[in-house]
């Protein structure tokens, strides 16, 4: 507790810091972390910019746009980083953000030309199982509907969980007006559904699960920080749902050249080459030197599956009711 | 008599500011909430949903637990055997843990992968099924039944010792002193016990619901969080909010209809002895009792432990200096507690009648609150004069003593009442008033009640993760968020040890608070 006040004190006490222009950056809590990304590229962005980049965390995602939509024009944010493609269409009708006239060659498995967003990461929802408790996992949702009910899968609920909603339109994307069967079919097989990411994963690793709904790029964390190589993604033949990780600049910003600059900067090797290993997501521009090793041995899905953010906005409540009438049978 | 009994004082004044505060934390962040919605839905047949499985889950949670806290309490009051203290401290734990280390608790021995399933498998059974109803209703059980145990307790202990020494010497057996002092004490008090576990169990959140298996557990509480994050529906958030406080006003106003006053007479505070309770059927049933609700309690407790321990050792600083900030917050938010529950049992014993209730309903409001709509309210109403980021851990600990004011009102009132009760005149004809009485009749009868509630307080503070989500960066984190991070970022294990640290922390402050409230009690 002491040190805060010491570091308020010191600020105080040195006026010529005031003069330093300060970029504040709303992000999710896990960006900032000490294990994070945050810690690296505020380094590298400070030796450039000569100013002071703030993170300020707030919850995750959706949070993040909910605490934009309180603050209004008068928040302090000057760029919002960590909404995703289904949530920009709700960010994008707020009218806080501005365009970002930045143009780059991206290396995403889908064309993109939002005006106001910029991606920086993205990755492919996909199952996660243990090799040494499942040994031939299911190769598609009807694989995993036609296999034994003790086989059980643990998700997330859309509306609280940035994955869970994933899966939704994933489900969505691959099966349109079947989508309600699908769900029918899996009801079963679902163990059970949770608020969040984290307390599913938690489940699966505890061995309540044999399969959890997370990322491709999951089993690059246990492989490269903990050596272990016992976890995979199970390839769905219906192809996989991606998220997209994206920033804005906020019209409103007093900072607009610097919010340019770190814009730009995010798609830079300094940022995105920290991706990888702090994120567990793949870099929106692949750095020069290339991806880490160990994401060599991910699975890379053959059809990307993702509606647009205007679609994904406007099928949102009707694939929920069918997530839930599917699940409730 | 023309004259009031008791002088009001100052008690009235103070404890009217704190009903008055509790009232603006509770419906005035509803109202800000409500203020800044723009338009916004009606309920939603999903919403329907919600409000029936609220209700059914509570009702079957709190029947339940006081059900099965009756026996445990009973062999509790009439028992005195070494480490029968630890134990009722222990049998604390389940309510004061944060929930998501409970749940984990608990999915170590019911699980698909527990311990119970791993016993069950040689015998070609299992694995033992949790998720579903029957889970929630469980996971409810285990962190409410102490709870429960606990308010009985005390109607048992209230009962003066000279009641029973009569008893015996009018020769009555356990069925005598069931009928004329237990079950009369019961009727005040189980109301009281029920309604307390039935608001804990309807404003249950989402952690319990890991264990519902599917969109179906849905409470209330869940659906408001819904309203925020996926729709940003401020008008639905505020509507549900107040759908919540119907409810449990109406479960409040049901509970106190059904209680009776017991109109015991004070007593010497002589040390108890229960010759009726004194055959060895009945030593062997206690016996059993206990062991049963320990075992219950404690083993998925010591399984948090087991877990726990190999993550202890390499926990970042983080989760130290999160630790650091929780113990201050909790230690904050013990004092505010009670600096708000004092009055309020104080000015209430004094209004008595329907004034004096009212006063502690106000007090108990929070429990129907949602922290959701709380930290929002807050949030907009803090916004334009101050950062509320900057205020986190102050909103914090003010939010958490509100939360934790409705256990204190329970434990502190009747204790107030009673101390008024039995003394109340003695101290008139002394004309003692003001402070001295305060401190000559009042805070000594109060001692064991008031260390029970800063404990409680400090450790609901402790494992509380609603407000603080909503505000904290994470350069502030408290404990149980810091756990959640590390969980996020798949740190199970150390997230396991983190969770063994909240676990001894909570613990720790319950016990010191408790333990002080107890010396020279023969608790």
């Amino acid at each position: 507790m002491k040190l805060p006040i010491i570091a308020a004190a010191a600020l105080c006490a040195a006026p010529a810091l005031a003069d330093t222009p300060v970029l504040t950056v709303y992000t999710y809590d896990s960006f900032v972390a000490d294990w994070g990304p945050g810690p690296q590229i505020e380094a590298a962005f400070e030796e450039t910019c000569n100013c002071d980049l703030k993170f300020v965390g707030a919850g995750d995602g959706a949070a993040l746009l909910s605490r934009l939509q309180l603050e209004g024009s008068r928040s302090e944010a000057d760029i919002v980083l960590g909404l995703d493609t289904n949530l920009t269409a709700a960010a994008r009708e707020t009218g806080l953000f501005a365009d970002h006239g930045i143009s780059a060659d991206f290396d995403l498995p889908v064309a993109w030309d939002d005006p106001t967003f910029l991606p920086y990461d993205w990755g492919y929802f996909a199952f996660v199982y243990d090799k040494t408790r499942l040994e031939t996992p299911p190769a598609s949702f009807t694989d995993l509907i036609a296999a034994p009910d003790d086989l059980k899968v643990v998700i997330q609920d859309p509306r609280s969980s940035t994955p869970g909603l994933g899966l939704m339109l994933w489900v969505k994307a691959a099966y349109g007006a079947d989508a309600a069967d699908i769900w029918a079919g899996l009801a079963p097989h679902v163990l059970t559904v949770t608020k969040g990411w984290s307390e599913s994963y938690g489940l699966f690793l505890d061995g309540e699960a044999d399969m959890v709904l997370s990322y491709t790029t999951s089993p690059a964390y246990h492989l490269i920080a903990e050596e272990d190589d016992t976890k995979a993604a199970a390839a769905f033949a219906e192809g996989h749902y991606m998220q997209i990780e994206v920033a804005g600049r906020l019209a409103a910003s007093d900072q607009p050249e610097l919010a340019d600059a770190f814009l730009r900067f995010m798609l830079s090797d300094a940022f995105q080459a920290v991706i990888p290993t702090t994120n567990w997501m793949y870099p929106a521009v692949t750095p020069a030197g290339g991806l880490p090793g160990g994401f060599d041995t991910l699975i890379t899905p053959d059809r990307a599956l993702i509606y647009s953010a205007q679609e994904a906005a406007q099928i949102r409540d009707a694939a929920l009711a069918e997530w839930r009438d599917g699940l409730s049978r | 008599m023309a004259r009031r009994a008791q002088p009001l004082g100052a008690a009235l004044p103070l404890g009217l500011a704190a009903g008055a505060l509790v009232l603006a934390l509770s419906l005035g962040t509803l109202g800000a909430v409500a203020w800044r919605a723009e338009g916004g839905t009606g309920l939603s047949p999903a919403d329907w949903a919600a409000i029936r499985f609220s209700l059914l889950q509570a009702v079957l949670s709190a029947g339940l637990s006081c059900l099965l806290a009756i026996p445990v309490a009973r062999a509790l009051a009439r028992r005195r055997f070494p480490g029968r203290g630890l134990l009722i401290t222990l049998l604390g734990a389940p309510l004061i843990l944060p929930v998501i280390v409970g749940v984990l608790g608990l999915l170590a021995v019911f699980g698909r992968n527990g311990m119970l399933s791993a016993v069950l498998d040689p015998f070609g059974l299992g694995p033992v099924n949790i998720y579903g109803l029957h889970g929630v209703v469980l996971a409810h059980v285990f962190f409410n039944l102490p709870m429960a145990t606990r308010l009985i307790l005390q109607g048992w202990l209230a009962i003066p010792s000279e009641r029973f020494r009569l008893a015996a010497a009018l020769g009555f057996g356990p069925g005598d002193v069931a009928r004329r002092l237990e079950r009369p004490m019961l009727r005040e008090v189980l109301p009281g016990a029920f309604l307390v576990t039935f608001l804990i169990c309807i404003t249950s959140f989402a952690v319990v619901l890991t264990l519902g298996g599917g969109p179906r557990a849905t409470t209330v509480e869940l659906a408001i969080y819904h309203a925020f994050r996926f729709e940003f529906d401020l008008g639905r958030a505020a509507l549900l909010s107040l759908v919540q406080f119907g409810l449990c006003a109406a479960a409040a106003l049901l509970a106190l209809g059904a209680a009776l006053p017991t109109g015991f007479s004070g007593g010497l505070d002589r040390p108890l002895a229960r010759w009726d309770a004194d055959s060895s059927v009945l030593r062997l049933q206690d016996a059993a009792v206990l062991s049963l609700a320990a075992g219950f309690l404690m083993v998925p407790l010591m399984l948090v432990v087991v877990r726990g321990l190999p993550g202890l050792a390499d926990l970042p600083p983080a989760v130290w200096q999160a630790a650091g900030r929780s113990v201050a917050v909790a230690l904050a938010s013990a004092v505010l507690c009670v600096g708000l529950a004092l009055p309020i049992a104080l000015a209430a014993t004094r209004l008595g009648g329907a004034r004096g209730a009212a006063l502690q309903g106000t007090g108990m409001l929070a429990i129907a609150a949602s922290p959701l709509v709380m930290g929002t309210g807050l949030f907009i109403l803090l916004f334009p004069v101050a950062n509320p980021v900057a205020l986190a851990l102050p909103v914090t600990a003010l939010v958490n003593a509100a939360m934790s004011l409705p256990f204190a009102l329970r434990a502190l009132t009747p204790a107030v009442a009673e101390a008024a009760r039995s003394h109340g005149r003695l101290a008139d004809s002394l004309g003692l008033r003001g402070l001295a009485r305060l401190r000559l009749v009042t805070l000594p009868r109060l001692r064991r009640p008031l260390g029970f509630v800063l404990g409680l307080a400090a450790a609901l503070s402790m494992g509380d993760l609603g407000v603080i989500a909503l505000f904290a960066d994470p350069d502030q984190a408290t404990l149980p968020l810091q756990l959640y991070a590390l969980m996020g970022a798949y740190r199970m294990e150390q997230a396991a040890g983190a969770a063994l640290l909240l676990l001894v922390l909570s613990l720790g402050l319950f016990w010191i608070f408790d333990r002080g409230g107890r010396v020279n009690a023969a608790l």
